[in-house]
């Protein structure tokens, strides 16, 4: 009995261990951002794009970075939301057979499991084909395809939690596939379709490996879909690379304006999917 | 010519088979209630009428079953106005994400009604004229009070018709159902044990309800309360692991049954 | 009423079509990697490019060995680090902890989840780094800091979230039913969780590997910001390392300029794509079985 309840205490010890070091590492990286990027964060840093000798540590900002992030992070959204919905209702048995929507299912688990760097080289090379050169709508290409499964694969989850009853009285009532869709599957999965663009959204305005061949980088804000266009995770990794100290500083804080972009979209998900649910049925 | 017939139906779910050679007619203006052990087929007969089935993976239904003497499962059938036709509750109430009000409005919106028509809906409901009131909607207003009243619920829920019908109690959302259903103008109400997920005073409520609408629909019940059978009941069909065993005038089957499972299970032998 | 109809058939096909496309899409991917790693494959032999080690692009020399080794090494010190630590955090919260902290603390890990891997980059850059410099000096092998450990430990703390979480979920899964009757029985919660918890989830604590390993397997710039970029076989933990995915980030810019070079890096992508596609499919199937079973 003694030996029992040693080794109940033994790996209750180590498990309160392992939760707080996971914990305590992940407050880490939170730390570390904010305390780095703090100090280096000025008002210029957020209005200005960078000025000439910029990279040597003179006058600017990262407003290009940040106003590209956003072309792109709301661009590839947009184009990914077009997409992953009607998938997303079409993988409902009325739309598909059981087969063809537990393959494609399949498909879009593996298209989520693809690494982002992967993404990034199909996209280049595509463009390449095309004669596309690094732009804005190359970021946008390859970064809806990279939040595609994403989006499908949260929606779906959510979409068939609808109990088929709820559907059933819809139907009962006379009314076609596509009525029942938009009249009671898309208000009942909203929240949770709200939750899925944003979570997309979040991830693909911080992923750096599939835009750093299609996105490029540039000082000016793009003024088309054609022109190269900066990011903020780029921005990042670039200015880390450097050797001046003031540069590497801009880094920190190019990085804890992408944490906050991408905090901020997390907790947004969360108050807009709760406001969505007011009229959920469960 | 009975509005809804049944004929050698039988339905599988793959290799299971659930329902062997069902023929029946079932009468107009009537509570028929379906009773039988669970498991035995009840809601599979009842949503093998208005195809909900389809819905289920490899169900195969052979035979037909002949709504106003058009066979349903005719591949030509237009199974949308076959499902107006049959106004249709489930076992637990479900009530649409939406307001109150848009749920009884929902279906006239689908069926895209004139405001001619809803007029004239809510005229032959009253059997009364009426004034339309001078505003937007109008008189989808008045139609959504109508049925709200038809149900039972108005009183209740008149203060608060935009809120979210998920939030009134159980019972009240299946008398929302009903009015629900009832407002695209079905011929037929089917029940798949209503009352199942009720208290019973709700449960008493909805039986009241479809012994005032009997004169005007044909209703369907399905129940394994034998009681509620004997309350509502104007003609019983009684299954028996799929078979359909005996069907009859609910007086004489309650007093005088033929077979002897259906004794068995009239006596609570089995059940 | 044929407006309706024709409404429905028109957004049907429009469904059916765009689920046809998404299908589409991951062929279209394959297919091209695979058209691109063709002329590599012509030149020389599979097994050639899987198991040699001189890489010199110049002279038309693909050597893939210490790219792969370096890519293997480095999630397995990742899945090494994080597996247990993950596992039983996922214990505590799902046997021990009280439902409100749990909810908080998933909470926490899915926000943390979402974080970019540059910031992981850069954290490592800022603190693992010179925490690798130190340990490596006190252990008596000097080193830049920029190794194999160092990309290691940022993937563990990247992929913790991910394995924290599903763990987390596939332990919630098991119904109090099951917990209720062992625990009846008077043994220890640890005890439970040994005979019934992990024995009865098994199967989705390898999902929840597998999908901690294909992140960490394909994760490019946290791991490319720390782990040195040396083309070589490292021999121990404080060398440095090359991984796939940061080969191909690395190099992108030369990929036109060099015959056969581009074709190599995608050659690269196509091993990244394969492992990591085999790897999801695995993990698909298996978490398949679990939802169709209701648990185990
Ligand atoms: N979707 C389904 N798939 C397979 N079998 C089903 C399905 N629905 C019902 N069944 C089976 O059909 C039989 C009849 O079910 P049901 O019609 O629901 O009976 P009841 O309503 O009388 O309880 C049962 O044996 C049940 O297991
Ligand atoms: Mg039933």
């Amino acid at each position: 009995m003694r030996s029992r309840r040693l080794e109940e205490q033994i790996f209750k010890g180590l498990m309160i261990a392992s939760l707080t070091l996971v914990l305590v590492v992940l407050a880490g990286i939170i730390f570390i951002t904010i305390y780095k990027g703090a100090p280096a964060l000025t008002l210029s840093m957020l209005t200005e794009t960078p000025k000439g000798g910029y990279y040597l540590g003179k006058e600017g900002g990262i407003a290009n970075a940040i106003v590209g992030s956003l072309y792109l992070g709301l661009g590839a959204s947009f184009c990914a939301l077009l997409l992953s919905v009607p998938v997303a209702f079409g993988l409902q048995k009325e739309y598909t057979g059981w087969r063809f929507a537990s393959f494609t299912k399949l498909v879009l688990d593996v298209l989520w499991g693809i690494p982002s760097i992967v993404y990034g080289a199909f996209g280049f090379v595509v463009m390449a084909y095309f004669g596309l050169r690094a732009s804005l709508l190359g970021g946008i290409i390859v970064l809806t395809l990279l939040m595609l499964p994403i989006m499908v694969r949260s929606m779906e989850e959510v979409i068939r939690t609808i109990p088929l009853e709820l559907k059933e009285v819809s139907y009962a009532l006379g009314t076609t596939r596509i009525e029942t869709t938009m009249a009671v599957v898309l208000r009942q999965a909203l929240p949770g379709m709200v939750t899925a663009v944003l979570l997309a959204f979040g991830r693909g305005i911080g992923d750096a490996a599939s835009i750093l061949f299609t996105a490029g980088y540039t000082d000016y804000i793009p003024r088309s879909l054609f022109d190269p266009v900066a990011s903020l995770p780029l921005a990042v990794f670039f200015q880390i690379g450097t050797p001046i100290p003031e540069v590497q500083e801009r880094a920190y804080a190019s990085a804890l304006i992408l944490l906050l972009i991408v905090f901020v979209v997390s907790i947004v998900s969360r108050i807009l999917s709760h406001r969505f649910s007011k009229h959920i049925v469960r | 010519m009975p509005h809804i017939s049944l004929n050698n139906l039988s339905i599988s779910y793959g290799n299971h088979k659930v329902l062997h050679e069902v023929s029946v007619d079932i009468p107009d203006s009537q509570i028929t209630v379906i009773i039988g052990p669970s498991g035995c087929g009840k809601t599979t007969l009842l949503k093998s009428l208005n195809r909900l089935l389809d819905l289920n993976d490899d169900v195969s239904v052979k035979g037909n079953v002949l709504i106003d003497g058009v066979n349903t499962y005719d591949p030509k059938a237009d199974v949308l106005s076959l499902r107006k036709k049959l106004g249709f509750l489930s076992q637990r109430p479900y009530p649409l994400p939406m307001s109150i009000y848009d749920n009884i409005a929902f279906g006239p919106k689908v069926h895209r009604l004139t405001q001619e028509q809803i007029v004239q809906q809510i005229r032959d409901l009253e059997g009364r004229s009426f004034q339309v009131p001078e505003r937007k909607n109008g008189a989808m207003d008045v139609l959504v009070e109508s049925y709200l009243r038809l149900a039972g619920l108005w009183d209740e829920v008149k203060d608060r018709l935009r809120t979210p019908a998920s939030r009134l109690s159980i019972g009240q959302q299946q008398r929302l159902a009903l009015a629900r259903a009832l407002a695209v103008e079905p011929e037929a109400i089917l029940a798949d044990e209503p009352t199942s997920a009720l208290d019973p005073l709700s449960a008493q409520l909805i039986e009241k309800q479809f012994k005032f609408l009997r004169n005007n629909y044909t209703i369907v019940v399905v129940t394994h309360i034998l009681r509620q059978a004997r309350r509502i009941a104007d003609y019983v069909i009684f299954l028996y692991l799929g078979e359909l065993v005996e069907h009859g005038p609910a007086e004489s089957f309650f007093k005088s049954p033929k077979d002897e499972r259906t004794r068995a299970y009239i006596s609570g032998e089995i059940s | 009423m044929k407006v309706r109809r024709f409404k429905d058939s028109l957004a049907t096909t429009f469904i059916r079509a765009s689920l046809v496309f998404v299908n589409a899409i991951a062929f279209v991917i394959a297919i091209t990697l695979f058209m691109k790693t063709r002329p590599i494959l012509a030149k020389t032999t599979l097994s050639h490019l899987l198991s040699s080690t001189s890489w010199h692009p110049l002279r038309g020399d693909f050597g893939f060995f210490p790219f792969i080794i370096g890519t293997l090494e480095v999630t397995a010190i990742a899945m090494i680090l994080s597996i247990p630590v993950c596992l039983l955090s996922a214990i505590y919260l799902s046997e021990y902890a009280h439902g409100r902290f749990r909810g908080f603390v998933r909470l926490v890990v899915d926000i943390l989840a979402g974080i970019p891997s540059v910031i992981y980059g850069l954290c490592g850059v800022i603190a693992i780094v010179p925490l690798v410099r130190i340990l490596g000096q006190a252990l008596g092998s000097p080193t830049t800091g920029y190794s194999l450990l160092a990309g290691g430990i940022i993937l563990a703390i990247m992929v913790s979230p991910v394995i924290t979480s599903v763990a987390l979920e596939v332990f919630r899964t098991i119904p109090r039913a099951a917990r209720e009757n062992s625990l009846a029985l008077g043994i220890t919660t640890w005890e439970m969780v040994k005979h019934v918890i992990l024995r009865s989830s098994l199967h989705g604590i390898i999902a929840a590997i597998v999908l901690g390993f294909a992140r960490a397997f394909g994760e490019t710039m946290a791991v490319l910001m720390v782990v040195g970029n040396v083309p070589k076989v490292p021999l121990s933990l404080f060398d440095p390392a090359y991984p796939l995915p940061a080969l191909i980030a690395n190099n992108y810019g030369e990929m036109m300029s060099i015959p056969l070079y581009d074709s190599a890096l995608m050659f690269a992508a196509l091993i990244l794509m394969v492992v990591v596609g085999g790897f999801s499919l695995g993990a698909h199937l298996i978490l398949l079985k679990i939802e169709r079973r209701g648990y185990v």
